[in-house]
């Protein structure tokens, strides 16, 4: 705010100061009133914008994240289906996934018709920021044991922020470069229980972030054990906004693969609920 | 401060507005590309994998 007296005469007989020349801009020499005025007045300049950056940055985590892995994701998207197609003349090279690079296409048809996801493979920070990560020594697509994917509840495309929403018996389909496969989400379809699937597995967990056996070959197993069925389990974090406790998806398998050539647009699970 | 920048600005209004504007902008482009990105591991909610 401008000093009321700055500029002008000092004609007020309440003026406290007694000259009657016109009051000086700050200056070296200026009253201890109006030092004090300039040091509170930058404290509160200073308070604000602290304020208005840590808004800026709930906007950026919110939404500016969100446009950047839209494209990332976009691009991604054409590059992998590009990549595949080229694949199927060249011999496919097994085992020789380099973090960071595109591994599956994940399709997920409760959270929207088309819901698909370039899975990457890793599960570090900056990896995860294009889209979900494949956990590097969890199985691949279709084979026995755990294909175990990590992805973002909240920010970067959010890409597992609904993923409470996934009911028993939902396909979740991934895509490689020449099959489908289905999987379906355990506990009992009929009536939406996700703790009474026969495997012993539930379709759907909280639990603490140090627990790492969700992961395992067979879900919470021991982790030496020869895995009983072909699994994929997603790991996201829970509650929105928190990193307290991790939330898991199990599937299972749910058929043989799908091959490609067969179906280029999907199996009928694609396109379910 | 912000009255101190104001004065501390070249020219007449128009190029001190321009000139803030310019300002304010590049601040902005500093904490979107260079300063949040740096802070956000330091952030809980990104943690999504479990592990030991």
């Amino acid at each position: 705010m401008l000093d009321p007296g700055a500029g002008t005469h000092a004609t007020a007989v309440d003026d406290d100061r007694d000259d009657t020349a016109p009051i000086p801009r700050v200056r070296d020499n200026q009253p201890t009133g109006e030092r004090w005025r300039t040091v509170v007045r930058t404290i509160g300049e200073l308070l604000v914008t602290g304020g208005v950056i840590v808004l800026l940055f709930v906007v950026y985590e919110l939404f500016v994240t969100d446009l950047l892995n839209g494209q990332r994701q976009q691009d991604l998207d054409q590059q992998v289906h590009a990549e595949w197609s080229q694949q199927q003349a060249a011999p496919k090279k097994a085992g020789s996934e380099v973090p960071g690079d595109a591994f599956a296409v994940l399709h997920i048809p409760r959270l929207g018709r088309d819901y698909h996801r370039v899975v990457l493979e890793g599960t570090g920070g900056s990896v995860l920021k294009d889209g979900p990560g494949h956990y590097t020594d969890s199985a691949l697509p279709g084979q026995p044991g755990n294909v175990a994917i990590a992805g973002h509840r909240t920010t970067y495309g959010s890409p597992f922020r609904d993923l409470d929403l996934v009911q028993p018996g939902d396909p979740i389909i991934v895509e490689t470069a020449d099959n489908w496969f289905v999987y379906r989400v355990l506990g009992n379809a009929a009536t939406g229980d996700f703790e009474s699937d026969p495997s012993g597995i539930p379709g759907r967990e909280i639990v603490s972030p140090e627990d790492v056996a969700v992961v395992n070959p067979t879900p919470n197993a021991a982790a030496g054990a020869p895995p009983t069925g072909a699994y994929l389990t997603l790991t996201t974090c829970h509650p929105r906004f928190s990193a307290r406790q991790r939330l898991i998806v199990h599937a299972v398998l749910d058929g043989a693969a799908v091959s490609k050539a067969d179906m280029p647009d999907g199996p009928p699970a694609l396109t379910e609920g | 401060m912000y009255s101190w920048i104001w004065r501390h600005l070249p020219g007449g209004r128009a190029s001190k507005a321009l000139i803030s504007l310019l300002l304010l902008l590049a601040v902005c482009a500093l904490l979107l590309f260079v300063v949040f990105p740096w802070a956000e591991p330091y952030l809980p909610f990104n943690d999504v994998t479990v592990d030991g």
